[in-house]
């Protein structure tokens, strides 16, 4: 078993053995095959048909398709955990698509780049460009990221629509997570350049 | 046993290979109603079955084709329908797999037809075999697996009406099938695709030479009325974009248009061609009983038009292909599949292959094909 990347291996730390996964934008399956050696019964959903190719070679479940017209399909309560890894931000309707994974999952985990990172608001605030980082390395007109927000800001997004944030990890580029902003959500929102959240729906 | 058949407006004889007399524990119920206590089902093997018999991928043929798979055609003498998919290595690979072929129930190359003789009368079935569904072909493939002693299929894999009885298979015998891989193929036959076939049909039953189906008896054939049939649906086959490249407006031996009607353009020429090949190998009355049990396949009707229903008891894995450029059976087709699939909670693969090549990919040598049906079938644990 070859090790996973970094912020894969975060995401997988917080899915238990043996339960039911769906991954919706699953790239090449990589993260689903190492679960499902745990036992986890795992599907998912990709755009790029060469990357749905990989991941039916390694046995998992993927269909070609995309989160606005494929997700609707799956009936609520389909799966125990859903994943949304660095995907909200290339989304037009993010509050949408974070309603559908809470109604076909009991629990998301979703990844989000942090555009309050001291990084960008010194790049925006002193030099007036949008930031170009590891983290969003694209040019404002060649972006798939539509959206801009902080880890604040979705946080405000999700106790909007009722969901308990039960776990909020702060990591860097790369999924390792950032120590120094022990509590301070203040201080994760200007340290962190991403954000891994575990979601539950509010009884 | 080895059977031979008569084909062709020339009647000639040629044996089709290994024919197995199928006679099943409980006779075999077709759907409207008939009953066979035995018949005749031919098929070719590639690769050897293991111990536990666990190990056989069921490849189903689509609306012409037949168990020559990986092995040169008998009548044509061209190699293999799926000869760049199965073998030693390939995607199907029979080094792992014992692969199985048969030809359908109602076909021509060896399997209970029309072309049959009935016992009665000593003279070919004609009109009065009975109007086979593709139900009805999957049960005889499941009598056939029984007499080999297959409990259950690693796979079951087809295109286009071989995709129909993929789905067949998966919904009548779910406890039987591991994997389930249909390509190009939809769970049901849409009004345009009938529309089709039915000029195909009406087509062989106006050349004057089909004499009411008995056309045995009168030593006549209706090599026109066929190839007409065979020439409408070949140009469902292809795309708008493989014709204009293969062809355009391109004039066949001839430098300017003739003020007539021979065929004067290659498209003309091509099909005509492609007509002419298709009555030496395949059987009048045959097309009319394969082309209406295609038109009958509504995998939905039998679950009150839910087709999620339809899946419910199904263990399989599924692998769902379609092609780009397919408006046969276009890639909607599919994903109306992979819908129910989903929300009956089925381990289900979708991919849209990239091709300008239409209906006709899934019989072309394409890598993506091969990638992933060899990927999906080399991660099953056999």
């Amino acid at each position: 078993m070859t090790e996973l990347r970094p912020d894969l291996e975060l995401i997988a730390s917080l899915i238990p053995d043996g339960v039911s996964v769906l991954d919706a934008g699953c790239g090449d399956g990589t993260l689903l095959a190492a679960l499902q050696a745990r036992g986890v019964h795992g599907r998912g959903i990709e755009l790029d048909a060469s990357e749905v190719q990989k991941a039916v070679a390694k046995g998992v479940a993927v269909i070609q398709g995309n989160m606005i017209d494929d997700l609707p399909d799956f009936p609520d309560d389909s799966a125990d955990y859903v994943i949304l890894s660095h995907s909200l931000q290339m989304l037009p309707n993010p509050a949408l698509t974070l309603q559908q994974i809470m109604r076909i999952g009991k629990y998301a985990i979703v990844s989000v780049p942090n555009f309050a990172h001291w990084r960008n608001r010194l790049c925006l605030g002193f030099t007036g460009k949008v930031p170009v980082t590891k983290v969003l390395p694209y040019q404002w007109y060649d972006s798939p990221n539509i959206r801009f927000f902080t880890l604040l800001d979705f946080t405000r997004l999700c106790e909007s629509l009722g969901l308990r944030i039960e776990k909020r990890l702060v990591v860097r580029y790369g999924g390792t997570p950032t120590w120094l902003t022990g509590n301070s959500f203040f201080l994760a929102n200007l340290l962190a350049e991403q954000g891994v959240f575990l979601l539950s729906r509010k009884m | 046993m080895q059977v031979s058949e008569r084909f062709g407006p020339e009647y000639e004889a040629i044996d089709v290979g290994e024919v197995m007399q199928v006679t099943p524990a409980e006779p075999l119920r077709l759907d409207c109603g008939v009953e066979w206590s035995s018949f005749p089902l031919a098929y070719q093997q590639y690769g050897e079955m293991n111990a536990a018999k666990d190990n056989v991928v069921l490849v189903c043929h689509g609306l012409t084709g037949d168990q020559y798979a990986a092995s040169p055609h008998p009548v044509t003498g061209k190699p293999g329908w799926w000869e760049f998919m199965i073998g030693p290595g390939k995607a199907i690979d029979t080094d792992r797999f014992c692969v199985i072929a048969t030809n359908v129930i109602g076909s021509c190359m060896g399997s209970y037809g029309p072309k049959s003789l009935c016992a009665d009368t000593g003279l070919p079935w004609g009109l009065d075999f009975p109007v086979i569904t593709i139900h009805d072909m999957v049960r005889a493939q499941a009598a056939l697996m029984d007499a080999l002693g297959v409990a259950k299929l690693a796979a079951v894999i087809g295109g286009s009406m071989g995709g129909m009885q993929v789905l067949s298979w998966a919904t009548q015998f779910p406890e039987r099938v591991r994997a389930a891989i249909p390509l190009a193929t939809g769970a049901r036959h849409s009004a345009q695709n009938i529309a089709f076939h039915e000029i195909g049909r009406q087509a062989i039953m106006a050349d004057p030479e089909w004499r009411g189906g008995q056309y045995v008896q009168a030593g006549t054939y209706p090599a026109k009325g066929l190839a007409v049939a065979r020439m409408t649906a070949h140009v469902t086959y292809l795309s708008e974009q493989a014709l204009a490249e293969k062809f355009g407006r391109g004039l066949q031996d001839k430098k300017a248009i003739g003020y007539g009607f021979d065929a004067d353009f290659q498209v003309e020429s091509y099909l005509r061609y492609q007509g002419a090949n298709f009555v030496k190998r395949f059987d009048p009355n045959a097309y009319l009983y394969i082309t209406r049990a295609m038109d009958y396949f509504d995998l939905a009707s039998g679950y009150g038009g839910n087709l999620a229903k339809a899946f419910k008891r199904s263990t399989a894995k599924f692998c769902v292909v379609s092609f780009s450029s397919d408006w046969c059976f276009p890639t909607s087709a599919s994903r109306d599949i992979v819908k129910a699939l989903t929300i009956a909670g089925a381990a289900v693969s979708f991919v849209e292959i990239e091709s300008d090549k239409g209906h006709d990919a899934f019989l072309l040598d394409i890598d993506a094909l091969k990638e992933v049906v060899g990927g999906f079938l080399g991660s099953l644990d056999v």
